[in-house]
């Protein structure tokens, strides 16, 4: 046997394992550039259509407004304010409503969520109303509440609260629920004290499916303050939509809509960003690269 | 049946002395399922374990083992006959109590010290001296390196290490383990088993060993209860007489730990196998 120098191999084995990463540096790069690539030619190419079809009347821009209307809507919106007053202003009253409600819905969930989750009594006399003051559209609740509480603000907030309440509840609850029973039998025999168990046991394993939830219901608050503004208001991007409806303004309509999408994907941003903080002892999944 | 009196002595099941850290006398628990049947998990059960001693408890599948433990940690109350800790009737959930758990019963969500640490801090412990505590005893299972990783960044058996320490820590005087080494491959398991001892030496806390590894049994124990097949009552003790301190690695090539080991197994299969027609018949 003839020995192979093991320092000229493994010299070898080392430039081939540099080249070969380098190599496959190089592929992600030129797929990441590819799903960015073809993203924006998606939307270039339905912008186009849409802008095309309007300009030659395949589709009536009177009823289905086309992009630059709708930006010339917006930039108008910006430079010279709505009929009811500047752009931003619309923008804060009803982010306002739509935190507020987010707020108290979310807290009233949780800690409804958690106090049923752990007194099994209290979950098998309530379960029953609640499902049945969940099966109420609780969109309707708008006008009740619009008759209730005025055309202020407060009318706002109750029906984006009652919007995102059941939602933070029942994933507070089933969160709670699904708290492993060994984990909680280990804490009991190192000696944690129920108010110990819900704390450092109960809350931080409900605390993914609670996250979960206040990404989906931060849309439904949103929801909830743009309907009650629709349903009668004094300001706010829900009125500013029924405003353009009435005066037959489709640009209006589609501009305040995509206003309120932004606003929606900003907070989501923020939103993903504090779960990411709060729940860092979490495996990191296989992220989908370029997002 | 020299081997018998020579390695593995069986002994009589008697009546426990009164000095008994551990104590299970005459014990029978029923329990109503769901659906409203009475269900017998251990009859007439009868355990002793002296204070320092390590007692393992081997039988099939289904037999109550992990019924045994839930008594001692008073989780579940027996239906007839009691159950004594240290002397005392069990009422509560004692502070002298460590359980490791067969599975990860660690917090995900707290690094590995903050997971030692929770046993001091549940107790009232002031947080540094909690941690100065959680340093040592992770120092003692070898994890020092790693007490800010989280559970999931770590191997099993680094977690059952981590595991040990978040028990160990509160320096029980009777600890229970239920299967806690049957999740891990055959070279992690020996290097736990032997970790187990060398902090059982320092600590000489009594311990109930739950496994269905003969083999794991006789390597660990002072003591081999076998069980019947469910519901189960003890069939017999063992008392093993292989000399302290032990290594996993060499006594199982031990002649005397092998013969030990045949006699206990002949006495074991049979309830293996009627546990096992058992379960077949029932699935049918």
């Amino acid at each position: 046997m003839t020995a192979i120098s093991p320092t000229d191999q493994a010299a070898a084995r080392a430039t081939s394992i540099v080249a070969a990463e380098a190599q496959a540096r190089a592929r992600l790069r030129k797929r990441h550039a590819l799903v960015i690539g073809l993203r924006l030619a998606i939307l270039v190419v339905f912008l186009g259509l849409w802008e095309l079809c309007a300009d030659y009347n395949i589709i009536d821009p009177f009823f289905f407004s086309s992009p630059s209307g709708i930006w010339e809507q917006i930039w108008s919106w910006i430079t010279e304010g709505t009929s009811q007053g500047p752009l931003w202003l619309q923008i804060y009253v009803t982010l306002e409503e739509t935190f507020l409600g987010f707020a108290i819905g979310a807290v009233g969930g949780i800690v409804a969520g958690i106090i049923l989750g752990r007194n099994k009594l209290l979950a098998d006399v309530f379960s029953i109303y609640i499902k049945i003051a969940n099966s109420v559209p609780r969109v309707v609740l708008g006008s009740v509440f619009i008759i209730a509480l005025g055309l202020g603000m407060a009318s706002k907030v109750a029906l984006a609260v009652v919007m995102v309440f059941f939602v933070v509840f029942a994933n507070a609850f089933q969160g709670v629920r699904e708290a492993d029973r060994a984990m909680i039998a280990n804490a009991q025999i190192l000696g944690a004290s129920p108010f110990q168990i819900t704390r450092s046991v109960i809350i931080p394993s409900a605390m993914s499916w609670i996250l979960a939830s206040l990404h989906v219901s931060f849309g439904f608050a949103l929801v909830g303050a743009v309907v009650g503004e629709f349903l009668g208001a004094k300001q706010g991007m829900g009125l500013l939509i029924s405003t353009a409806q009435g005066a037959f303004n489709a640009n209006g309509v589609f501009a305040a809509m995509i206003i309120l999408a932004v606003m929606a994907l900003v907070v989501e941003f923020i939103i993903t960003r504090f779960e990411n903080y709060v729940v860092k002892w979490r495996p990191a999944p296989f992220n989908e690269q370029g997002t | 049946m020299q081997s018998q009196t020579m390695a593995a002595e069986k002994l009589s099941p008697a009546a426990p002395p009164a000095d008994a850290a551990i104590a299970i006398d005459d014990v029978t628990l029923r329990f109503v399922t769901p659906d409203g049947h009475m269900m017998t998990a251990i009859r007439d059960f009868t355990m002793t374990v002296a204070r320092g001693e390590f007692a393992c408890v081997v039988g099939p599948t289904g037999c109550g083992k992990s019924t045994t433990l839930n008594l001692v940690t008073g989780l579940l109350r027996p239906t007839t006959g009691n159950v004594r800790v240290m002397g005392n009737p069990v009422t509560d959930i004692s502070r002298d109590i460590g359980f490791v758990f067969q599975a990860d019963a660690l917090f995900p969500w707290r690094s590995v010290l903050d997971n030692v640490a929770a046993g001091p801090l549940f107790r009232g412990t002031p947080k540094k001296e909690a941690y100065e505590k959680a340093r040592d005893w992770i120092g003692r299972v070898g994890l020092s390196r790693f007490e800010k990783h989280y559970p999931h960044q770590l191997s099993g058996g680094m977690r059952k290490r981590a595991a040990l320490a978040q028990t160990f820590i509160n320096q029980p005087k009777i600890l229970l383990m239920d299967e806690p080494f049957s999740a891990l491959d055959m070279q992690t398991r020996t290097a736990m088993q032997d970790e187990l001892l060398d902090l059982w030496s320092g600590l000489k806390s009594s311990v109930v060993f739950v496994t269905h590894d003969l083999e794991e049994a006789v390597a660990l124990a002072d003591k081999v209860y076998v069980l019947t097949a469910g519901p189960g009552t003890v069939k017999s003790v063992y008392h093993i007489d292989l000399p302290r301190p032990r290594v996993m690695s060499d006594i199982r090539y031990d002649p005397k730990f092998i013969e030990i080991a045949k006699v206990i197994w002949n006495d074991l299969r049979e309830e293996v196998q009627l546990g096992q027609s058992r379960g077949l018949q029932a699935s049918h």
